[in-house]
This record gives C-alpha cells, sequence and structure tokens, in this order.
C-alpha cells in the first residue's frame, strides 16, 4: 500500500520541483503569527511571558519581512503554492513589491506598538490575551498583504476582523462594547459584500488566482456576445473595500468606534485595518480590472473628495483628541482613493508611498495622543496644556509627526501629496488637486490648534503634574516612527523608487503572472 | 434542565459523544467527516456535561482552559503545515508515514495531524464559548472570544 505506482503523470497537477528556500520567505510571516500567537494562548496563564515573546516573534517578523522585500527587489515577485499544487488548483502566496513593502512597513508599526503596549496594557488586559490577539491579528495583515488568492484574502480579513473584536473590548467597557458593536456590524456587512463578490467572481472566471484571473481579464472583456458583467463586479468590489478602507459615505464606523479601545489597539487598527482595505481596493481594481476602474473612477473621485474634506472638516470640530486623530486616519483615505481614482502611474505610486506613510504616521500619531493623554490625565484638547515645558523631547517628536500628517515639508507626508497632485494636473483634475490642498490646509489647522492648544498653552489651573514622566516604553516606538517619517522626509528617493516599481508592478502584472506560472504568461 | 435523569445520563452521554467525535475525526479523511464536525460534537458532548453538572466541572474534566486547547491546535496545524520545510515540498504538502505498529501498517500523515489541530480549535473555542454562555455573570470560566 505504500507509495503506489501510478501510471498517472504527477507533473501535470503538481509541483514537481524542491522550492527554492527563498520562496518559504512569503509564508513564513504568516505562518510564524499564527505559531507565537498559538503559543501565547497556551500559555495563557504566565503573562509575563506574554511580552517577550510577543515582542521577539514581531522584531523576527520585520527581519523576515525585510528579507522578503529584498528578495522581491533583487529578483522579482515570489510564490508559493500550498500543498504542491500547481496554481491555479493550489492557493497560492505570491509577494511582489507592492505586498513585501506593505508587509514591512506594517510590522515595524505593530512592533512600536507592542512596545508602547508595555505601559498601555494592564494585567487585566494582558490575561484576556492581548498579545495573543496582537499577533494573530498580524498574521492576517501579513496575511492578506502576501496571498495570492482572492478567496484568501478574504479569509485574511476574517481572520484581521476576528482578532480585532477580540482587541476592541479588551477592558471590557460599556462604551467599548457600543464601539465594538458599530465596528463589527458595519465590518461584517463589508466582509460579506466582499464575500458575495468574489463568489461572482468565480462564476465569471473560474479561477480565484489573482495572476489566473489577471491573464483571463484581457480575453474576457473581448467577448461581446453575453458579455461577462465585470462592471458590477467592479462596482461591487470598490463599494466592499471602501467600507474597509473607511471612505465616503461608508465609514461612519471608524469614528464611532475608533477612539474607545485601548490607545495601543487604536494605534494599530489606524495604522493597519484601514490600509488593508486600501491595498485590497489597489490590488483589485488597478492589476485586476484597470479598464472597468477607468469607467467608475469619476464616482470613486468625487467619494475621494468628500472623504479628504469632510474628514477633515470632522478633525477641526474634535474636543477629543482620540477622535480627532480617527478624522485624520480619514482624510488619508481620501487622499490614497484620490490616487485609485485617477490610476495613472504617478498617482498609484502617490497613493502606495501615502499608505505605507499613513501606516507609519497615524500609529505614531494615536501613540502621541495616547501618551499626551496619559501625561495629562485627559484626552479633552479643552482641559489639556503645559505638556512642552514637561516633556520637550516628546513635543518635539509629536510637532515632527503632526506635521508629517498634515503633508509639510521636510517631512514624509509632503512627498506622496506632491505626486498625488502631480498626478491630478496631468489629466486636468483641477478640483481633484484643490480638494488635496484643502484637506491638507484643514488638517494641518486641526493638528496646530491641537499643538497650540494640548501643548504651548501653559498648563491649566488644577492639573495633576504628578503623573509619572515619559519613559523608554513610549520614548521608543514614538522616536523610531519619527525617525522613520523624518528619514523618508529628507532623503525619498529610495522609496520614491520602491513606490514606482510597485506601481509599475501592478500596472503590468506580467512578473507578477510569471512568478506564479512560469510555463506561459498566456492562458 | 438540571433533573436527577440528565444528571445521570450525562456523564454516559458525554463519553460516547467524545468517542464518537474522534471517530468522525478519523473517517474524515476519505469519508464524510473530519475535524471541524468531529469538533463540534465533542463541543457538543462537553456542552451537555456542562448543563448538567455546570461549567466548573467540564473545566476540571477538560483540565487545560479551552482557549489553551484551540491555541495547542491551531499550533498543531501550523507546525503540520511548516513540516514540509524538512521534507523540500511547498508549505502544507501532504506527507506519509508507514509505521508497523503491532504488526499492522498504519498511515500516518500530515494531513491527518492538520485534521486534529482543526479539531482541536474547535473544541476549544466552541467550548470557551459554550461554558462562558453557561456560566452565571458574576462568574469568571472563561471569556467568549470566537473562531474556528
Amino acid at each position: 500500500m505504500a507509495s503506489p505506482s501510478t501510471p498517472v503523470d504527477l507533473a501535470a497537477a503538481m509541483v514537481t520541483t524542491v522550492p527554492a528556500l527563498a520562496d518559504w520567505l512569503v509564508i513564513l510571516p504568516t505562518a510564524l503569527m499564527i505559531l507565537a500567537g498559538a503559543a501565547l494562548m497556551m500559555i495563557r496563564k504566565s503573562v509575563r511571558l506574554h511580552a517577550v515573546i510577543a515582542i521577539a516573534a514581531l522584531v523576527l517578523l520585520v527581519l523576515i519581512d525585510a528579507l522578503l522585500l529584498w528578495q522581491v527587489s533583487s529578483s522579482g515577485p515570489v510564490t508559493m503554492t500550498m500543498g504542491g499544487w500547481l496554481p491555479p488548483f493550489g492557493i497560492s502566496f505570491t509577494a511582489d513589491m507592492f505586498g513585501a513593502v506593505m508587509a514591512l512597513v506594517s510590522a515595524l508599526a505593530a512592533l512600536s506598538a507592542a512596545v508602547y503596549s508595555l505601559r498601555d496594557i494592564d494585567a487585566s488586559g494582558l490575561r484576556h490575551g492581548f498579545f495573543a490577539f496582537l499577533l494573530l491579528l498580524m498574521a492576517g495583515v501579513s496575511g492578506a498583504f502576501l496571498t495570492g488568492d482572492i478567496f484568501n484574502l478574504y479569509v485574511w480579513f476574517e481572520v484581521l476582523l476576528i482578532s480585532s473584536f477580540g482587541l476592541l473590548i479588551l477592558g471590557s467597557e460599556p462604551k467599548q462594547i457600543e464601539g465594538a458593536l458599530k465596528y463589527a456590524i458595519l465590518n461584517l456587512i463589508g466582509t460579506t459584500l466582499f464575500l458575495i463578490t468574489v463568489g461572482y467572481l468565480y462564476a465569471i472566471f473560474g479561477t480565484l488566482n489573482m495572476a489566473d484571473i489577471a491573464r483571463k481579464a484581457g480575453a474576457l472583456r473581448g467577448v461581446t456576445e453575453n458579455a461577462p458583467p465585470l462592471m458590477t463586479l467592479t462596482a461591487l468590489f470598490v463599494l466592499a473595500f471602501c467600507m474597509k478602507a473607511a471612505a465616503f459615505p461608508v465609514n461612519f464606523w471608524l469614528p464611532a468606534s475608533y477612539h474607545t479601545p485601548r490607545i495601543t489597539v487604536s494605534a494599530l487598527f489606524g495604522g493597519l485595518l484601514t490600509k488593508v482595505g486600501i491595498y485590497a481596493l489597489i490590488r483589485v481594481t488597478i492589476m485586476l480590472v484597470p479598464v472597468e476602474r477607468e469607467a467608475i473612477s469619476l464616482v470613486v473621485a468625487a467619494s475621494a473628495v468628500l472623504t479628504m474634506i469632510l474628514g477633515a472638516l470632522g478633525a477641526l470640530a474634535q474636543n477629543d483628541l482620540r477622535r480627532m486623530v480617527g478624522y485624520v486616519v480619514i482624510v488619508g483615505i481620501g487622499n490614497m482613493l484620490a490616487g485609485v481614482a485617477i490610476g495613472s502611474p504617478t498617482s498609484v505610486s502617490g497613493a502606495i508611498l501615502y499608505a505605507l506613510h499613513s501606516i507609519v504616521t497615524m500609529t505614531a500619531l494615536y501613540l502621541v495622543v495616547g501618551e499626551a493623554g496619559r501625561l495629562a490625565g485627559t484626552f479633552e484638547l479643552s482641559r489639556l496644556g503645559g505638556l512642552w515645558s514637561r516633556a520637550p523631547w516628546f513635543s518635539f517628536a509629536s510637532l515632527t509627526l503632526m506635521l508629517a500628517a498634515a503633508g509639510l515639508p521636510p517631512l514624509s507626508g509632503l512627498w506622496p501629496k506632491v505626486m498625488l497632485l502631480k498626478a491630478s494636473l496631468d489629466i486636468g483634475a483641477w478640483w481633484l488637486a484643490i480638494a488635496i490642498l484643502v484637506s491638507a490646509f484643514l488638517v494641518t489647522l486641526a493638528l496646530a490648534r491641537v499643538f497650540l492648544l494640548a501643548f504651548w498653552r501653559p498648563a491649566p489651573e488644577g492639573m495633576d503634574q504628578s503623573l509619572p514622566e515619559t519613559d523608554w516604553r513610549s520614548v521608543l516606538p514614538i522616536g523610531l516612527l519619527s525617525a522613520l517619517v523624518l528619514v523618508f522626509g529628507v532623503y525619498p528617493e529610495p522609496l520614491l523608487a520602491l513606490g514606482q516599481a510597485a506601481a509599475d508592478g501592478l500596472a503590468d502584472p506580467s512578473a507578477y503572472i510569471r512568478s506564479v506560472f512560469p510555463t506561459g504568461a498566456a492562458p | 434542565m438540571n433533573t436527577l435523569i440528565l444528571r445521570t445520563v450525562a456523564p454516559v452521554i458525554t463519553a460516547l459523544m467524545l468517542l464518537f467525535s474522534v471517530f468522525v475525526l478519523l473517517r474524515g479523511h476519505n469519508e464524510p467527516g473530519g475535524g471541524f464536525i468531529g469538533g463540534l460534537i465533542a463541543a457538543s458532548a462537553l456542552a451537555i456535561f456542562g448543563i448538567a453538572h455546570g461549567p466548573g466541572a467540564v473545566q476540571r474534566a477538560i483540565r487545560f482552559h479551552p482557549m489553551a486547547i484551540a491555541g495547542a491546535g491551531l499550533a498543531l496545524a501550523a507546525v503540520s503545515g511548516l513540516v514540509s520545510i524538512a521534507a523540500g515540498v511547498p508549505f502544507m504538502s501532504g506527507l506519509w508515514i508507514y509505521p508497523d505498529i503491532l504488526g499492522a501498517e498504519v498511515p500516518l500523515s500530515t494531513v491527518m495531524s492538520f485534521d486534529i489541530g482543526v479539531y482541536l480549535v474547535v473544541v476549544g473555542s466552541v467550548t470557551a464559548i459554550a461554558l462562558a454562555l453557561e456560566t452565571e455573570p458574576d462568574g469568571g470560566a472563561g471569556e467568549g472570544e470566537g473562531g474556528g
């Protein structure tokens, strides 16, 4: 019975060669996070070990993602197909430049948040499995960035969604439950819509592998008799991903929920989750259905403008710092959406760079807000003050991050905005350019207001000055993220080249397709 | 629900259902069944035991916290996939060994260990939910984080 000899030629259906060791890099981020998360679930009582294991695992994740990015940039996209089945039958994990760089930057953001959590998450949060949820969330995020299969993308969305529910209700306060309920229901609707659309896509294409879809889309578009409803498909995908990414008019869940959990959790969500939605939107609309995206670009652009302007006005109106940052996240989403709407190589690379900048800056801004709130004992702008004299270095880093978020030189927010502006002026969409500038101006006002009131203004009477000072657990993550923002601001060439390469890889996915189907890019 | 009849037969039913769940798990390799449905059967067995004797009794009977069991299953499933590195085949490829145990050839595979992992994840997470639902609000026998 052992190893029966079959007359069937296995090479027609199975991978028969030994995969290169470098190919494992595309699997390892997800596998490592799942394994480490599972280990933390098993030792749930020994909470002291949780932080050590989780931070070690996240450092390892950063290293693996960096190696993966290096591998992708030196020798093109990396693919591994599960179970030894040949694609499109096996589920492929494919990392191209876009996926790899997103995975690396989000791992850095998660590591920073994990270090900050040493100060923010108390023993009860640890007992409820904060770090286990964090690692499983990162498994979902890494999986979403690295998978090459659209149904698998849905699965990773679910993984990160379920972990995010756990993180949201850490602490079990009634306000958190209320926020989590809004978040859960609206996100479940978005995910269900995504699933329905994937089913629809399978009915049209007969495949779920993204490389396979990309190479079949061209031929399907030529069919005139019973033309496949690619337009409907695209519209549904855009709606589902816009819900995930918090684009107007389906973004009301974000301000309703992001200010309720622990600040580390807000930082993770604000930095990572909406960007996963943007990633999926760019991956699907730019790479798989570019022609149909062009047809609804005006709708997307209108949504982008409204997201930006209303988000910026929202930021200006807030008194609670955490809510304010939530609106700044939304403004960024509007900018990225504008890049998707234009769809030229410059604008797509602008959107990708904006996403990277937003992951770093928004995570850092939430941490800044958390630290400010901890130093002053309140998150309310009307009662904050005097932070500049209490913690000058912290205030300096905060100012850096606020300027970066507003898109002022010489920091990282400038370059993506410049590219988006150039791209919108190139196609004559002056109104889009104006919206980008106006929203940037409003965000500058909103953040300047925060800096003036919370940092520069002398501490109001009766403010508690006895709360513990900043220490390394908050300095290290905020410092690391501010350094990233500064370096990318003054020396942008490497990252600009990277963003360009990522956008080119999406506009012409032949390298991506070759990586999955080495024998031929034609169907 | 907590009648003498239920309390008397619950251990027997639980034992039978647990045995049946393992049967369904192993049967699932080539026929209908598998880790997911087997895990659900096992979790409902524990739920019946919990209804009859209380969540505390279930917790004592299974020794480990349900979420720890789910974690062990997740780890087992991940390891089953990663064994492929050593064998030089892609992630999650089925690998077989055929050891001779007591004169019978027993086929063992990473497919099966993966399925056992699924079984443990489902048993752990569904039992955690069931115990949380059966626990009085002021108690704290387990928090109902879902999954599976």
